[in-house]
């Protein structure tokens, strides 16, 4: 396939990391955090980890949009799913995500209306067809997601429906990096920034935090050859005590990001402080539907009644996030927390890390 | 989850493509990209909307800059 087969081309790969190999250092490991949840995949895809130097350490970040998902939040969705007469729509993963008491999942074998999407324009679709009933979109995601979100506010604004809401509970990926560089619990060397979050904010998105934390930010893409790439231009950075922004996958991701997408999430959303599952409330970090979108906030339409929270004793999830603890290192992994039957979401989601250890059988 | 592969535009039908991911076909909206669409362009997709257009250019450049790092690898090797 065009823009995939070149990018998995053993050959290279193996020069790329038999150079990786020749290297060495003195002194502590190199920490090197792949943000994004969909990386995380792709080098346990690839056994990476187990391929690289002992000196390169690779820790998974809190890029799992489910995942940081706080329990609060997914409460609300459950409350949200329990009202009479409300159908709910959203992606996937969110579906077997554990609240304090409840997931959609169980809600929806209690017969909740809880319908799985691909998109936020089969959720308005939905919605034409139900005029009688309200149709709310859980908006879980990042910075990649939320334009999608964005844009089906405008269209339900444009057709003058009055049945579609959004229960906006997205996240923004940079206050939570500038958060896990300021919480200090752990010394990290460089990011391997998102691929398609990029695509959206661009790559100039990141160098704020290189100029600040003088920490080398890579964009990176999502082959075996983006990876080691990416991998290697954070080696040589920290190496010459450099801190740049480079974006060697300039197929998917431009400096200045997706404009007309900027745009409208500017025009739909503004940014507020937000929880995160395991690295707590992060100033700016949330979107919220800006006022004069109202009509379509799930949280203006229903009023939500206070909710008491309750984690799962024992799911170490929020560390797990921080990349301060690995999911073997948790009590309930594999012996408790299966994918069959998760305790965490980071056990629950195709993106998240303790899947990830499960599937691909890391111990 | 992320979409990480190039998907092509096969059809276009007002703002709203089908594309083509290996063998299965998908629908991905117009509406979020930048630039307008052609049939043959090849677009990243996210959650049914494209988001970006690959520039050809920007790829071949791309590639050429991978290969010079695997070139300068093997050099490494040999010192
Ligand atoms: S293994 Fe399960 S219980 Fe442990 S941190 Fe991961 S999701 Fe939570």
């Amino acid at each position: 396939m065009k823009y995939l087969d070149e990018y998995r081309d053993p050959q290279t790969a193996k020069r790329l990391l038999e150079a990786l190999q020749r290297r060495s250092r003195e002194g502590p490991p190199m920490k090197l955090m792949e943000i994004c949840g969909t990386h995380t995949v792709s080098i346990f895809r690839l056994g990476l980890r187990q391929l690289l130097p002992a000196f390169i350490q690779l820790i998974s970040g809190p890029g799992c949009p489910v995942c940081v998902t706080a329990n609060e939040d997914i409460d609300r969705a459950v409350w949200l799913a329990r009202q009479p007469g409300v159908i709910t729509t959203t992606f996937g993963d969110l579906l077997r995500v554990p609240g304090s008491s409840s997931s959609l999942h169980m809600e929806r074998s209690k017969g909740a209306d809880v319908r799985m999407v691909y998109a936020t324009f089969d959720a308005l679709q939905i919605a034409r067809e139900n005029p009688g009933r309200q149709v709310v979109f859980l908006g879980i995601g990042f910075e990649t997601t939320a334009p999608t979100v964005a844009a089906a506010i405008r269209q339900a604004a444009a057709e003058g429906m009055d049945n579609f809401s959004v229960f906006s509970a997205h996240k923004l990926l940079p206050p939570a990096m500038r958060a896990l560089l300021d919480a200090r619990d752990q010394q990290l060397d460089g990011f391997l920034c998102p691929g398609h979050v990029s695509t959206i904010i661009g790559a100039k998105a990141y160098e704020e935090i290189v100029s600040r934390y003088h920490i080398p930010c890579v964009v990176t893409g999502f082959e075996a050859l983006d990876l080691l790439q990416g991998i290697t231009l954070l080696v040589d950075q920290v190496e010459q005590g450099r801190a740049e922004v480079l974006n060697p996958y300039r197929r998917a991701v431009s400096w200045e990001g997706n404009l007309a997408a900027q745009h409208l999430l500017e025009e739909i959303f503004e940014p507020v402080d937000s929880t995160w599952r395991g690295l707590g409330e992060i100033p700016q970090s949330g979107l919220k539907v800006r006022d004069a979108w109202k009509d379509y906030d799930a949280a203006e339409r229903f009023s939500m009644p206070e909710i008491q929270v309750k984690e799962h004793p024992g799911c170490r999830c929020g560390e797990v996030l921080r990349g301060i603890l690995t999911p073997p290192e948790c009590g309930l992994f594999r012996k408790v927390c299966t994918p069959q039957d998760p305790k965490g979401p980071c056990m629950v989601s195709g993106e998240g890390t303790c899947g990830a250890y499960y599937r691909y059988q890391m111990t | 989850m992320c979409l990480a592969i190039p998907a092509e535009v096969i059809h276009i039908e007002d703002e709203m493509a089908t594309v083509r991911v290996g063998e299965a076909l998908r629908k991905a909206s117009l509406m979020l990209l930048p630039e307008p669409a052609e049939l043959g362009d090849y677009v990243i997709v996210h959650a049914g909307f494209a988001l970006h257009k690959v520039d050809p250019e920007e790829a071949r450049e791309s590639l050429r800059l991978l290969r010079e790092l695997a070139s300068a690898a093997d050099e490494e090797g040999l010192n």
